[in-house]
């Protein structure tokens, strides 16, 4: 078994207003380090192999279902077992 | 002459839409999203409401229901298909439709008689309007904000395809104000506000957004 690991993020020129809305909270919780926020999502895809033609299966899954092309980018990767 | 409005589970604005149909003088005819079958319909209306629970991302799931199959196919021969909010975003994901809509950029719901102005009336949902007709018909949505690449942005502006934009303060983020657009063919439309919300004197703003509807019976008389 593997786990291959797609993340989704929103565009940079796509407006973010979760992470808006995070970011905005931070300062009230003390928290004054942080000039932004940017709120994705991380997929966890179990496999019983991560060969090359699983992930060729993980990126088409990544482009048509998991990310919207017009307003998120994805990366896939490997989940390495510490 | 038949107008199909298809049910997804979590759909809200089927029957107010089937209602619509059948007030502007159509037959409406339920579908189900379950279903690779079209009922021999003549248009299709993919109405409002939060499909498999806006999951994932708004009509990123119900792209993929049986019954887009049946749709997109007739879509791409020139039948008339409306989407309405959440119809909208999944005439998006299915790439009937430019673009795509995101959270309100004030993060928070709205519900509001809407004012709109009709930029294209020679589509077959508007072409009852006049062009540059001014109409108002609710607006309800979380994630109503249409955004695109400035390019996408200005070929629509450039070959007409902006059908309605928002007259007034913008209510949700989108960009140019724009509240709905259509395809290259003009047989495709979608459309954030709620046409199918304002059809009768009762209940709603008034009658204004009947026309859609109408647009569609005259549109379909005319093949």
């Amino acid at each position: 078994m593997a786990r291959v690991i797609v993340d989704v993020m929103p565009k940079p020129e796509i407006l973010d207003p979760q992470g808006k809305a995070v970011h905005g909270a931070l300062p009230r919780l003390g928290f004054t380090g942080v000039t932004d926020v940017r709120q994705g999502k991380r997929f966890e895809l179990e496999v019983a192999q991560a060969d090359e033609a699983t992930l060729a299966e993980v990126e088409r899954i990544a482009g048509t279902l998991l990310s919207n092309p017009v307003i998120e980018d994805y990366t896939v990767r490997v989940e390495v077992d510490a | 002459m038949k107008i199909g409005v298809v049910t997804f589970p979590g759909s809200l604005d089927d029957v107010d839409a089937q209602r619509a149909v059948r007030l502007a003088g159509a037959e409406p005819v339920a579908l189900w999203h379950g279903d690779h079958d079209l009922k021999g319909v003549d248009a299709v209306i993919l109405p409002g409401g939060f499909s498999y629970g806006d999951y994932l991302r708004c009509g990123a799931i119900a792209r993929f229901a049986p019954v887009m199959t049946e749709v997109v196919e007739g879509a791409n021969k020139g039948m008339p298909v409306l989407g309405i909010c959440n119809g909208f975003q999944i005439l998006c994901e299915s790439h009937l439709l430019p673009g795509a809509l995101i959270r309100n950029d004030h993060r928070t719901f709205v519900c509001r008689d809407q004012e709109l102005v009709v930029e294209n009336a020679g589509t077959a949902w508007t072409r009852a309007y006049e062009q540059g007709q001014q109409i108002t018909v609710p607006l309800k949505n979380g994630e109503g904000g249409f955004v695109a690449d400035a390019e996408t942005l200005d070929r629509l502006e450039g070959e007409g395809r902006v059908v309605v934009r928002y007259v007034g303060a913008n209510p949700n983020g989108s960009l140019r104000d724009i509240a709905g657009v259509t395809n290259e063919r003009g047989n495709v439309v979608g459309l954030m506000p709620h046409p199918e919300h304002a059809v009768e004197d009762l209940c709603g703003p008034g009658t204004d957004g009947l026309g859609f509807f109408a647009s569609a019976v005259q549109a379909l008389a005319a093949v």
